[in-house]
């Protein structure tokens, strides 16, 4: 009993002195995060494991997609910034040249994995030669595929196309089905889909869709015109579905889910919410018009609040998401792709080929740097949805040759 | 007398606090910041008058301030032309009319952003019961929610309006043997010129303001066919992070818009003084 009672003393003393330590990094303290909607799950799976084994308690707080950078710059502006938050990857060189993130290059060079931290995504969250952020989550653009409309329409399930132009024929054999089956389906009324989806195929091809500093645009290339020509096609013959070209992105999923597309390019990470609804998918990486294979690195990039002032604290749990035990038990138990390239095969992986397949795409893939990404790609009013629409559902060759003059202004503006 | 101005200054103390700092301060904080690039941490820096000289460069901009004078003669001549029809048919006490100026001004109780989400719910082509498919009904659809929304409300100022004409002048015409044509034409429209010119003023700005209705329903879509002002105020601040841009723009729009009020005041008062 005495032993015991002196057990708890010691420990007692022991994490007293932890907590009076100047600066400790895991001194009990809350840490506000912010994400977006659509990785809030993984946020909070993260959150809840280290708040489990930590004494720092970090609380979750998600926001619709639309409106999440209008908060964020809100909350900027008025220097009140939550400790940690989350970024969709592509914006992550806008918050980070804006200052929005905390510098975190210091604590990254000293992590022992840093090079296999997803490099892509690393680049992503750097500004003029500092970390500001590293990879959150991981989200892949792949072909998704109907197993149960292939063996209707005569296919083999297991073979899925090598080529874009094999994809091609394998959605006009399955839209030929007829009754309320579509052949394939894409986001025509969205920029962020569509450079999500289309752009691995001019990756593949060997083509470029932007400079390396993200100052020039090369959307007036052959690559792209391609690829833009091949869906055009497609929804012209009718095999991609007619609603293909209002789509904004807010119903893409529900299509999928509705089992009546037959292969169509889409986010790795809805291979869950697809066959929940018992749609038996398959997965296959995306192609170039001959061969090759590509994808679109996406997913989000985390930093600390340049406001905050936890930032020792907020490190800690950066870390720690880095680290095996999170990504392991954390992202893999859970289906996601690890953010370390080390820990592309795992006991989780290793139970399911499709994620083999997917967490190997992570080597292979891209994800495009740009500090005007945002303004010039996702949002609406910016003139790459103007160009994608031109090529893909008016008249094209102009609309690429208008569009690549409009998207390098864009690019460059200070 | 000297007591009677201090008196008189307090009571007037707390609106003019209240309009100092929810009008003027920010109002001069706009117009400071229009000077500047501005970004949302750091310092600012001086850099007039280029945010100004942006705007003749800006595309978006040209087509925004097209599509949003284009919606807001649409707009003004509809809602009009419903509000003071509405007005007319239900100014006189009547059996059950009371039952129809509630229905009529009820859309008014709904958020504005909340009736936007209706709508987009109603024509949604996945989950709605009367879907639209296409790439037409994008400013009908905005058209029709406005008019539902605020024909009632704009009803209702209109009726104040008409129930401010004393009986004994109608009386008067129609001893003289006045057709109905020419009593509204004679005594309605001109005894109502200052509610007129209050409700068109009101509706000619909030439709040069308009940015809810298109935010939810249309994103600016399709084709950027229907993005209005503001949307672009909104890109330049929150997806361009350009604070100093966006403020040149809203002071460029502020003006605009004292210039039409103004006009308009002119004219429409013009007889009545």
């Amino acid at each position: 009993m005495k032993a015991m009672l002196a057990a708890v003393v010691l420990l007692l003393a022991t994490a007293a002195c932890g907590a009076d330590e100047p600066g400790a990094a895991d001194d009990g303290a809350t840490l506000t995060l912010w994400t977006r909607a659509a990785t809030e799950s993984v946020s909070k799976a993260y959150a809840d494991t280290y708040n489990a084994g930590h004494r720092n308690k970090i609380e979750v707080t998600a926001y619709p997609n639309e409106e999440y950078p209008a908060k964020l710059a809100s909350a900027a502006g008025a220097k009140s910034l939550p400790d940690l938050f989350a970024a969709d990857v592509v914006f992550a060189p806008q918050y980070a040249a804006q200052g929005l993130w905390a510098d975190v290059s210091d604590q990254f060079k000293s992590l022992p994995f840093k090079d296999s931290v997803a490099p892509s995504h690393v680049r992503a969250g750097t500004w003029e030669g500092h970390n500001y952020a590293v990879p959150h989550t991981i989200d892949l653009s792949v072909l998704l595929y109907n197993k149960d409309l292939y063996t209707k329409a005569g296919l083999d399930p297991e073979k899925p196309p090598r080529t874009l132009r094999e994809f091609a024929e394998h959605a006009r054999k399955i839209d030929q089905l007829g009754g309320d089956v579509n052949g394939t389906y894409f986001g025509g009324n969205c920029g962020g889909c569509v450079e999500f989806t289309l752009w691995p195929s001019v990756w593949a091809a060997g083509g470029e869709v932007l400079d390396d500093d993200g100052r020039s645009a090369r959307v007036d290339s052959p690559e792209m015109a391609e690829v833009f020509a091949l869906y055009r096609e497609l929804y012209d013959q009718g095999a991609a579905s007619p609603a293909s070209k209002g789509e904004a992105g807010p119903t893409w999923l529900g299509a999928l889910q509705g089992g009546k597309v037959g292969i169509a390019p889409g986010p790795s990470v809805w291979l869950d919410a697809i066959e929940e609804k018992g749609v038996k998918t398959g997965i296959a990486p995306i192609p170039g018009i001959n061969g090759g294979e590509s994808t679109f690195v996406g997913g989000d990039a985390i930093g600390i609040g340049a406001t905050s002032s936890k930032a020792q604290q907020a490190w800690d749990f950066l870390a720690w998401t880095m680290s095996d035990e999170a990504q392991v038990e954390v992202i893999a138990k859970r289906k996601g792709v690890p953010v370390r390239t080390d820990l592309a095969s795992n006991k989780y992986s290793s139970a399911d080929p499709r994620l083999v397949t997917a967490n190997g795409l992570v080597a292979k893939g891209k994800t495009p740097y740009a500090r005007n990404f945002n303004a010039t790609f996702n949002d609406p009013q910016g003139p790459w949805l103007t160009t994608v629409r031109g090529a893909l559902f008016g008249n094209a060759s102009a609309a690429l040759l208008a569009g690549n003059e409009a998207i390098t202004k864009s690019l460059r503006q200070e | 007398m000297r007591r009677r101005a201090i008196s008189g200054a307090l009571y007037v103390t707390p609106a003019a606090v209240l309009v100092g700092l929810f009008f003027v301060v920010p109002l001069l904080l706009v117009g400071w910041m229009s000077l500047h690039r501005w970004p949302l941490l750091g310092k600012p820096r001086f850099s007039a008058p280029a945010n100004y000289t942006a705007i003749g460069g800006n595309a978006l901009l040209s087509d925004a301030a097209w599509f949003t004078l284009k919606y807001t003669v649409l707009i003004t001549v509809l809602l009009f032309a419903l509000a003071f029809g509405l007005a007319l048919l239900v100014q006189n006490r009547r059996p059950g009319v009371g039952f129809f100026r509630t229905a009529f001004f009820l859309p008014m109780a709904v958020g504005f952003a909340s009736a936007s989400l209706l709508f987009l719910g109603l024509l949604s082509e996945e989950i709605g019961p009367v879907p639209l498919s296409g790439d037409s009904p994008a400013l009908g659809s905005a058209v029709l929610l406005v008019l539902w929304r605020f024909a009632g409300f704009n009803m209702l100022i209109l009726l104040t309006g008409l129930q401010a004409i004393p009986l004994d002048v109608y009386e008067a015409a129609r001893i003289d043997g006045a057709t109905r044509w020419q009593m509204f034409s004679r005594i309605t429209v001109p005894l109502m010129r200052p509610t007129i010119a209050l409700v068109l003023t009101m509706m000619i700005t909030g439709s040069l303001l308009a940015f809810d209705q298109f935010w939810i329903l249309t994103r600016g879509g399709p084709d950027n066919s229907t993005t209005s002002l503001v949307m672009v105020i909104y890109r330049e601040a929150f997806v361009r992070l350009d604070l100093g841009s966006a403020a040149g723009i809203s002071v460029v729009l502020l003006a605009g818009l004292a210039v039409v009020s103004s006009l308009q005041f002119a004219v429409l008062r013009r007889r009545t003084a």
